[in-house]
């Protein structure tokens, strides 16, 4: 039993973790909170569903179209609001106070247009085959998310750590004045960013629509409050953070469900992020440092 | 009256300052200079409460500072300008004077609530000081003016009187001159002198070398967060390693030719 | 004469003072907005304001005002608490700590089923607030907001706001002044909260999370951070839309998203920005003077 639930939590975890990193990915680089993230999440399930049910694509063409679909989204966001605001050199909170009211027009668009209630995967769809592994009986789907959020997150890192293209982000994420003046495109990097984070959080929209078996319109908006405590939890900006902040959740979700009931569910991650935020503010490895111009 | 016993800074693994100690006498104007990078500022920093010594003492008056607030020392009487200066750029020019006098203005609650008349007259004589200090440095025609507006080394001036208006005992000034022109400079020359004169005691950090010298009583030098010298003006011209650190080091100006 | 206002107040009453409250509520958070705080907890504030002062008539049985300075009260003590140690952090974990805590907030209140009715929230509050409550309510916020902001405390709120070290080297106590920006903003959202309760006499504690947070950010930034004005007057605008928006009602949350983000990209100083309206002022003046001299 306490293995099947371990399993629960590493999935969970691990959708937590893809989304927290499409966050983490924006406030480390471009410096800003993205309040919108839930709702690209949503708008990743919601694009999957309809390549699926209106364009009759298998579910790997339709992860891959939500995952396009989210970025581009995400690089709309970063060309029609945050670069006009970037311009301005607009105080930080202020780029923040628009993402929140772009989560909100989508969130509100979606619903509009496909109502609020809750939408599933053609049944046939979605892989239901249990699978034996290590004495435990783990479902096909559980392994395809921890294996793709895996190698998702592995490509990431490898991005970040091993290529000249992650160097200059993380010398952006230090200081992009800087940056600039070593010749590094930094629009066009924000922009990447913009798609890569979006990108990230479509495809945890999806995983998390295929894992619960459903698609409404205010599902990114819990998640998000979620990816707020995993980010802080881990240290705003720190991808490792992310991870384990997204894990160190997950399980903790899990167990209290098990073991002290479902109401409780939400509030877990919040009275984690209010110990952290008491005890040490900047997280398991955040600096404590702000970030220069 | 300012007195640095044997002050350490390290940052992380980065030893900034070392083994500091010089005492700043009261009523003179006091000088540290060093190259770039010698640690000035954060001299300033540990004095004003920003940061905490790694090692040594700080104190002011006999009192200890390290441990207390930044607020808490501004109102021992210990006024600062910044390097790059931290005006409050949406405020008109009489407001940022008005805002240092903040610890001064000991009217409560009731008073402004009500707006009784010990709260007006307050106000009142907080904004003719104002007035007072703006005249002094030349900026009263505008005074109702956005602090955004006003040129570089008007900001400069700004920042001064606003300092003034903490009613200080010491004030600690973080590149006073840097950015001006001449003209600029030997007005704030003028003016400084003024300010010593009416009893304040000045502890400047600065690179214009005609300017330090010209002003300064006492001098001390920092290089690669040590004091390698501390003496009169004549003293630190003709001494061989201040003479040494600011030649020596390649990406340096060379200043020879500065000090006259 | 008298007959058409009392029938327009028959229909309105409820609307006119629901303005009236949600301008408590902007004003609320205007003021935190006024020391540089980005403190999303206003909601959650309004909301421990309308259950205590709810829970104060309905099972106490106090009378009307005891529930008020009740609904006051409570939020302000729970401010102090959480203020000491949210108030060090900056900006954006301050507006992530606030928007946590709020979440918080409306987890407990579904939880504490015996208290607070849980999910289903709690129904019967008798309807004691009358027009005078609001309208006074209003005037003596603002009244103090007014005398603050020319106070010495006042300019402190400025001056953290702009540079919070800089400030503290005037001699200005930051955490203190913040903390009486966070808590009086808390005193503030728990009176409208209380006020609004026995409006309604429903609430639920969906009511208080992060939409209606949003909400009152949304009128503050809309009407203008600026002064005292700017946030009555974007309360107003956003309480009247959805009626004056009646065909698009299920879009109304999506209107204000889109007036977020217009207001942010275009007036980022929101409506009634008396810098606009001088700086348009005296180019008229520089246009009818340069005119006048071509003559």
């Amino acid at each position: 039993m306490l293995e099947q639930q371990l399993v629960n939590a590493l999935s969970l975890g691990s959708v937590y973790a893809l989304f927290a990193l499409g966050f983490t990915l924006i406030f480390g680089v471009l410096g800003v909170i993205n309040l919108s993230h839930g709702a690209v999440f949503m708008l990743g399930a919601y694009a999957a569903l309809q390549a699926v049910v209106k364009l009759h694509l298998p579910l790997w063409a339709a992860l891959i179209a939500a995952l396009l679909f989210s970025g581009v989204v995400g690089m709309l966001i970063d060309v029609l609001v945050l670069r006009p605001l970037r311009k301005r050199n607009a105080p930080h909170l202020i780029p923040m106070i628009a993402t929140i009211g772009i989560g909100i027009f989508f969130n509100n668009a979606v619903q509009g247009i496909f109502s609020a209630d809750n939408q599933r995967f053609p049944s046939d769809l979605l892989p239901d085959q249990q699978v034996y592994f290590a004495g435990v009986q783990v479902s096909v789907l559980e392994i395809a998310i921890i294996v793709l959020s895996f190698a998702l997150m592995g490509a990431l890192f490898f991005i970040m750590n091993r290529t000249q293209i992650g160097r200059a982000l993380r010398a952006i994420a230090e200081s992009p004045k800087a940056a600039a003046l070593l010749g590094i495109n930094v629009e066009g990097l924000f922009l990447l960013t913009s798609f890569t984070a979006a990108a990230l959080g479509g495809v945890a929209g999806v995983l998390i629509a295929l894992y619960s078996n459903a698609v409404f319109p205010l599902m990114g908006q819990p998640i998000l409050h979620k990816g707020i405590a995993v980010i802080i939890l881990g240290g705003m900006g720190d991808i490792r953070g992310a991870l384990v902040g997204a894990m160190f959740l997950g399980f903790a979700e899990v167990l209290s469900v098990a073991y002290i009931g479902s109401t409780m569910r939400d509030a877990v991650g919040f009275g984690l992020l209010f110990l952290v935020l008491l005890l040490r503010p900047q997280g398991l490895f955040g600096k404590v440092l702000e970030r220069k111009a | 009256m300012l007195k640095l016993s044997n002050v350490s800074k390290k940052f992380g693994g980065l030893s900034v300052l070392q083994d500091v100690s010089f005492e700043v006498p009261a009523g003179k104007v006091f000088g540290l200079i060093g190259p770039n990078g010698a640690g000035k500022t954060t001299v300033f920093n540990l004095v004003t409460g920003l940061v905490a010594p790694t090692g040594g003492g700080i104190h002011f008056e006999g009192q200890s500072l390290p441990g207390m607030k930044p607020h808490q020392i501004t109102r021992l009487g210990l006024g600062r300008t910044f390097q790059n200066i931290r005006i409050f750029k949406e405020m008109t020019l009489l407001d940022n004077v008005i805002v240092g006098m903040h610890s001064h203005l000991n009217y409560g609650v009731p008073a402004f609530m009500l707006s009784l008349p010990g709260f007006r007259k307050r106000e009142q004589q907080a904004r003719d000081k104002a007035h007072e200090l703006l005249s002094w440095m030349g900026l009263t025609h505008k005074a109702e003016d956005i602090a955004d507006n006003l040129s570089y080394g008007e900001q400069r001036k700004l920042e001064l009187a606003r300092a003034l208006a903490t009613e200080p005992k010491m004030l600690l000034l973080d590149e006073p001159v840097a950015g001006m022109n001449a003209s600029e400079k030997t007005e704030l020359m003028a003016e400084m002198q003024q300010i010593k004169k009416r009893g304040y005691t000045i502890f400047m950090i600065e690179h214009d070398m005609r300017f330090v010298m010209g002003l300064c009583e006492e001098i001390a030098v920092l290089n690669f967060g040590r004091i390698i010298a501390q003496g009169t003006p004549d003293e630190i011209k003709n001494n061989p390693d201040v003479i040494e650190a600011y030649l020596g080091r390649e990406d340096d100006e060379p200043v020879t030719g500065v000090i006259t | 004469m008298t007959e058409s206002f009392d029938n327009f107040w028959a229909i309105y009453s409820n609307l006119v003072l629901t303005i009236g409250i949600n301008g408590l509520l902007a004003l609320s958070i205007y003021l935190t907005l006024s020391c540089g705080l980005l403190a999303m907890a206003n909601a959650a504030f309004m909301g421990i304001g309308a259950y205590t002062a709810s829970l104060l008539t309905m099972n106490a049985g106090a009378p009307f005002s005891v529930a008020l300075l009740g609904g006051m009260a409570a939020p302000t003590l729970v401010a102090l608490v959480i203020g000491a140690p949210t108030l060090r952090l900056s900006g954006v974990y301050l507006a992530m700590a606030t928007l946590g805590f709020g979440e918080v907030v409306r987890v407990a209140i579904l939880n504490a089923e015996s208290w607070t009715g849980g999910a289903l929230g709690l129904n019967g509050i008798p309807q004691s607030t009358q027009w005078w409550h609001v309208v006074a309510s209003l005037v003596i916020v603002l009244l103090v907001l007014w005398r603050l902001r020319r106070s010495r405390v006042g300019r402190a709120f400025e001056a953290i706001k702009e540079d919070g070290v800089a400030a503290s080297l005037m001699g200005i106590g930051v955490l203190s002044h913040k903390m009486l920006a966070f808590t009086l903003g808390a005193a503030i959202a728990g009176l409208a909260g209380a006020l609004n309760a026995h409006l309604t006499f429903f609430i639920g504690p969906s009511e208080f999370g992060f939409d209606r947070g949003v909400d009152i950010l949304t009128m503050a930034i809309l009407g203008g951070t600026g002064g005292l004005t700017g946030p009555v007057l974007g309360a107003a605008i956003i309480t009247l839309l959805p009626e004056l928006l009646r065909s698009l009602k299920d879009f109304r949350t999506m209107v204000n998203g889109i007036i977020l983000v217009v207001i942010v990209l275009f007036l980022p100083r929101g409506l009634w920005d008396p810098l606009r309206f001088k700086q348009w002022w005296a180019r008229r003046k520089a246009v009818t003077a340069a005119s006048g001299e071509k003559r």
